[in-house]
């Protein structure tokens, strides 16, 4: 039974949804069952922060190294809920001023915002930005021409990586637009790192992405059919009763 | 001198990235840049509307794709607010509240005339809701079964451009400006594609290549990374050449400065990586 229910309700919500591309009459129940996706969708944010404390609580608890990161965590993770539940430093709204936790929660000048522009915002960005000094130590020790495969992947890098900015320009800008001798339409300005960057891009990168694309859509739905149709159960965990 | 090289110490290779970034930053370098086909159709797509059209602004990222993506969303905001457009924002990132925030703020600050104290006539913050494509298919179908109220808690039968919007089947243009999932695939997947709106985006280079088949079919245009935010600029100030002396609107021009000598950063660390390899691989030692 406890498997039974899921596995009908997947069913019915799927064929309907499935439905709806075909069958007008489908299209209202298809909207409903999408709205109770989003309220669950919804509900997903409080299982995962019950994850976040069980997770951080066990580090702690068993003392495992590092554990003080998940103090960190976790003293974040309690200012930053309650000052958005709380709505600390909230002005009521101009439309429902007689109700004190009318405002936004994110407006301007609250603690919430403040957290968000002067800690979160500035961690977030620099734990990004970290990525340049990676890869350009990736790219140094790394990248190298191991095989005709990697040669063949260094040479389009390095033309994308100059076709992309104003320096393929400045290297090969000067080559003229003049029949190549011998040639049949092929010009010397074919050879514009900006030009072979956009062949690369439109005649290689885009029939191999339509294949991987197309390639996934036909695993999805046969995975999906698969699951409407009860024969993959694995998302429903174990499969001893409970 | 190769073999210091093999054993250089990757700070080093930090600090020259660090000054690769910093120094066309700080002294400002721009390149002019030559816009592409595929800039030049987003640029069409929201130039052509009559002014005053609907546009729905989907914002889907976060700070730390800010970065590559808000100069991007701020000439997508520029543009529509210099048509006079309606816009209507929302996310689908929990962290995109206030990425719509500085768009909003660009309305109101840079253009006061169409939009300071306009909020509800000429554009409106749905803000964010949960369900990521499960949000994109109710609004394609039922904007009020999954948006009731807007950011502010208002109904949206009160507000005067989404009283009577019953989808987004009905706004002339959707622009997404997305840092991944969910973000431009699934609003072409889910509601431009099925429904045929007119769709165009703005995605981190990472996300170009796998919205490529998209192109010309599902999506009217594509800015990929910050080099089509640049080019984008440029077809900007190429049509309103007053933008000229506003340095917010060239944001994307300035950050290819340093990525240009960034890629040159990289290029030359790929070059000197290969000598090394090569010259241990005659020494017997790679």
């Amino acid at each position: 039974m406890k498997r039974t229910i899921p596995l009908f309700i997947s069913a019915v919500t799927g064929f309907v949804l499935i439905g709806t591309a075909f069958i007008p009459q489908f299209v209202d129940w298809g909207n409903d069952a999408m709205a109770w996706f989003n309220l669950l969708a919804a509900f997903a944010f409080i299982l995962g922060g019950g994850n976040l404390l069980k997770m951080q609580l066990q580090k702690i608890s068993a003392q495992q190294p590092g554990w003080g990161y998940a103090a960190v965590t976790l003293i974040a993770f309690f200012i930053t809920l309650y000052v958005g539940l709380a709505k600390v430093g909230v002005n009521p709204s101009v439309k429902f001023p007689e109700f004190a936790w009318s405002g936004e929660f994110q407006e301007e000048g609250s603690a919430f915002w403040w957290l968000f522009e002067y800690i979160f915002y500035p961690l977030s960005a620099t734990m990004f930005a970290l990525l340049a000094f990676y890869i350009s130590s990736a790219a140094f020790r790394a990248f190298r021409a191991k095989n005709t495969e990697a040669t063949i992947l260094l040479l389009i890098a390095v033309i994308v990586l100059l076709g992309r900015t104003y320096a393929g320009v400045w290297l090969t800008g000067w080559l003229p637009n003049e029949p190549i001798i011998g040639s049949s339409g092929i010009t010397y300005s074919d050879f514009h790192l900006p030009h072979l960057s956009q062949i690369i891009m439109d005649d290689f990168t885009t029939p191999g992405m339509r294949a991987i694309t197309i390639g996934i859509a036909l695993g999805v739905a046969s995975t999906s059919l698969k699951v409407l149709l009860g024969v993959d159960r694995s998302y429903l965990g174990s499969d001893q009763e409970a | 001198m190769l073999k210091i090289l093999q054993t250089l110490d990757r700070r080093w290779i930090f600090l020259a990235m660090f000054l690769a970034v910093a120094i066309p930053l700080i002294m400002g370098m721009t390149f002019p840049e030559k816009t592409s086909d595929q800039v030049m159709a987003v640029f069409n797509a929201v130039e052509n509307l009559p002014d005053g059209s609907n546009v729905v602004m989907a914002l889907d990222y976060d700070p730390a794709s800010e970065g590559e993506l808000q100069p991007m969303a701020s000439a997508f905001t520029r543009h529509c607010a210099l048509k006079k457009h309606n816009i209507y924002f929302m996310t689908l990132w929990p962290q995109g509240g206030p990425m719509i925030q500085r768009s909003t703020d660009l309305l109101e600050n840079d253009y006061p005339e169409t939009y300071k104290g306009k909020y509800g006539s000429k554009y409106v913050n749905l803000g964010f809701r949960a369900g990521n494509e499960g949000v994109i298919k109710l609004v394609v179908e039922d904007l009020k079964k999954s948006y009731d109220t807007d950011v502010q808690g208002t109904n949206l039968n009160d507000i005067p451009l989404t009283k009577n919007l019953k989808n987004i089947q009905q706004v002339d243009l959707l622009c997404n400006v997305s840092a991944g999932y969910p973000g431009s695939k699934e609003w072409v997947l889910y509601g431009s594609a099925p429904f045929d709106i007119p769709t165009v985006i703005g995605c981190t280079g990472v996300q170009a290549p796998i919205m490529l088949p998209y192109i010309p079919q599902q999506l009217t245009g594509m800015l990929a990374a910050i080099k089509g935010a640049a080019e984008y600029e440029q077809a900007i100030i190429n049509r309103y050449p007053e933008l000229n002396d506003n340095p917010a609107a060239k944001e994307g021009l300035k950050r290819m400065g340093p990525q240009l000598v960034a890629h040159v950063l990289l290029i030359g660390l790929i070059a000197l990586g290969n000598v090394i390899y090569f010259w241990e691989r005659k020494q017997g030692t790679a």
